[in-house]
């Protein structure tokens, strides 16, 4: 009999047996299950529909709601929505809901003054490990596609949709299908003008939008242990990308030095792969012939390097999101804005308060800054940049009251995770996926731009993201 | 469920994503809501791009403007329908347009289970390239319960990949009928 994987390992423990294979359908206990505004009144509908009006969720301490994506608009459906949610958190009595408490009433919020002093996150995926929600070994469902960012800790987490989430909320359980693990081993460390959005981007153009279709994607090997857990959280997010069922990287110091200062559980399981455990496909990358790179539109698989396509003239850049939105990323794109001014409308949309907080408070080396010294939001904003409030705000369009949405024929460069026909609002806009460190680079020239022409030496982030 | 699925085909190419079945814009409509549920198949398909709507005619409009209720029974795909988003919005506003079936080559993992697992549709696959071969409005036959398709206006036959491990969920009409039917579940 072969070895297991981490993903095996973990649906076997859930489901109560000693080993699973790939393509056995199992019914497994769930950890965490996590829903936010957009998908939570329609699973609360179905919760009460089917369980009843006066049912309970399984576990309080198991259900975290996070609104975060129509937050900042006028519009009063949205206002509704997250009404709706404030109702269910007190209907069961929840302790883990974020709540945007200056949404109130109609008219558009005005955000949070300071973001270290409201109740309020952001995005969900960003907003989950900074609480202490995402622990290794355990099963996290979130209805939403990008729930699959949490596997970077070593953790099975996918999206589901709310009739599945509706099922877990009342029975704690939900059916899976074992998948086949795909293995990515990247080799060498990353180099300064690369970050995780480039290995992912390479990696779903090497095996297409399609490629990875219920399957798990695994990233080993030590350029995965030279990424920060940030940069590891980016691979993960975008296993979806290519049709991912979960993505998953090994726990090590890095990932227990980030649990124990946040998990709200003490105790967790770090699994590891057998030596002889089955994939169902290997590559390897050498992250020193990795280039910077860009998927053009409209599809993620669309990939070229930051260096073919400078020609391409651009309207606005996005620097956002629950991929392009961490603290790290902000450290990426502030040490190539710093000095600089932007030549197109740059909107920077932090993915959580936290790293709002963070902006405010760190320096460009992600220390804390001295009291003469510019914080990486003074950097931004120098170089001309738009700040936001956090949330997932026009790294899906939205309504058109959205922060950073393309309203008309725009082409923009983001850091966000999709380039679908219409995906950042109008249908006729174009959008190119790149790093932090590739969007900043060409928001100073207004064209795509390879970040090697102003990256010299290794950024340095410090513990920004972790402690 | 239904044993023969009968109606007109509406095609659609490659990489059908869930903000083209439904975009973002619209999903402030909350679907457990009856007055706002049928919304979401009046803009059902509405983000597909211009040309790609209606192969290969690439101009039809799946539901008419301002109506809720679709001509079409029968979307049929090519390759990895339903990628992107995990919105349960995507199958559902097929459904409440008015559609039961779809036919693709293969499905991104979360819609296939969303159409399942909420008894929306009944999702078959198949080998053969349909989204080329029939046309927008012809008129088709499914039997779910041998797997084939009929052409009924091109008389042509194929024969589709069976449902397999999820017929009992397809079957019970969703994973609450087959929670409850298997006794999981109170009923
Ligand atoms: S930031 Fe974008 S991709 Fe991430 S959860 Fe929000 S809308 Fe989805």
């Amino acid at each position: 009999m072969s070895g297991m994987t981490i993903t095996e390992k973990i649906m076997a423990k859930h489901a109560g047996r000693t080993r699973v294979n790939p393509g056995d359908n199992i019914w497994v206990d769930v950890d965490v299950l996590m829903t936010h505004d957009v998908c939570g009144p329609g699973t609360i509908g179905i919760f009460h529909k089917e369980f009843g009006r006066n049912a309970k969720v399984w576990n309080k301490e198991k259900v975290v709601i996070i609104p975060d994506h129509y937050i900042f608009t006028a519009d009063e459906k949205c206002h509704r929505n997250i009404q709706i949610l404030r109702d269910f958190v007190r209907e069961q009595g929840l302790p883990y809901y974020y709540d945007p408490e200056f949404v109130k009433g109609s008219g558009m919020p005005s955000p949070y003054r300071d973001p270290s002093k409201t109740s309020y996150k952001g995005v969900c995926h960003k907003t989950l490990p900074e609480e202490g929600h995402v622990r290794p070994g355990e099963i996290l469902l979130g209805t939403d596609s990008h729930t699959c960012t949490a596997g970077a800790f070593g953790q099975f987490a996918t999206g589901v949709g709310n009739t599945d989430a509706a099922f877990t909320l009342g029975t704690g359980k939900t059916w899976l299908k074992v998948p086949p693990t795909m293995k990515f081993t990247f080799h060498g460390k990353i180099p300064a003008y690369l970050t995780a959005k480039d290995l992912i981007l390479a990696v779903i153009g090497d095996i297409s939008v399609s490629g990875a279709t219920y399957k798990t994607m695994y990233f080993a090997g030590e350029g995965i242990g030279s990424l920060t857990l940030e940069d590891r959280m980016t691979l993960t997010n975008m296993a979806i990308e290519a049709g991912g069922k979960n993505g998953v990287c090994d726990v090590d110091e890095k990932t227990l030095q980030y649990v124990r200062a946040r998990s709200r559980v003490k105790n967790w399981d770090v699994l590891t792969d057998d030596p002889d455990a089955k994939y169902c496909h290997e590559s390897e990358y050498d992250l020193a012939a990795l280039e910077p790179l860009v998927a053009k539109p409209h599809s993620p698989d669309n990939k070229d390097t930051a260096h073919n396509c400078r020609d391409v003239k651009l309207d606005q850049a996005y620097i956002g999101s629950c991929t392009g939105g961490k603290i790290t990323d902000m450290i990426f794109a502030a040490n190539i804005l710093k000095g600089n001014k932007v030549q197109i409308p740059t909107y920077v949309v932090p993915g959580s308060t936290e790293v709002h907080q963070d902006m405010k408070r760190l320096n460009l080396r992600g220390a804390e800054k001295g009291p003469n010294e510019k914080s990486i939001e003074d950097i931004l904003l120098d170089a001309g940049c738009n700040v936001g409030a956090s949330g997932c705000s026009a790294c899906l369009g939205g309504p058109p009251d959205t922060f950073g949405r393309l309203n008309k024929s725009e082409v923009c460069i983001s850091t966000t995770n999709r380039n679908f026909p219409g995906r950042m609002g109008s249908m006729t806009s174009a959008v190119y996926l790149a790093s932090p460190l590739t969007v900043a680079a060409s928001a100073l020239r207004g064209k795509i731009t390879d970040p090697r022409e102003y990256v010299s030496s290794s950024i340095e982030t410090g513990t920004a993201g972790v402690l | 469920m239904n044993t023969t699925i009968r109606g007109k085909a509406f095609v659609l190419g490659d990489n059908i994503d869930t903000d083209q079945i439904i975009p973002a814009k619209f999903l402030a409509y909350n679907p457990s809501d009856a007055s706002e549920r049928k919304y979401f198949g009046m803009y059902a398909m509405d983000g597909v791009p211009a040309g790609q709507s209606g192969l290969p005619f690439g101009d039809r409009r799946f539901v008419r403007p301002n109506e809720f209720k679709s001509d079409y029974a029968i979307v049929i795909g090519g390759k990895n329908f339903g990628c992107g988003s995990s919105r349960e919005h995507a199958p559902l506003a097929i459904a409440e347009a008015g559609a039961t079936c779809v036919v693709a080559e293969f499905y991104a993992r979360i819609f296939f289970r969303n159409s399942i697992n909420g008894g929306y549709l009944v999702p078959f696959e198949t080998t053969d390239r349909l989204c080329e071969e029939i046309k927008t409005g012809d008129e088709l036959e499914i039997d779910v319960k041998t797997s084939t398709l009929k052409n009924l206006t091109q008389k042509k036959s194929y024969t589709l990949k069976p449902l397999g491990d999820v017929t009992p969920i397809i079957d019970a009409g969703g994973v609450f009928e087959y929670a409850k039917q298997s006794g999981m579940m109170a009923r």
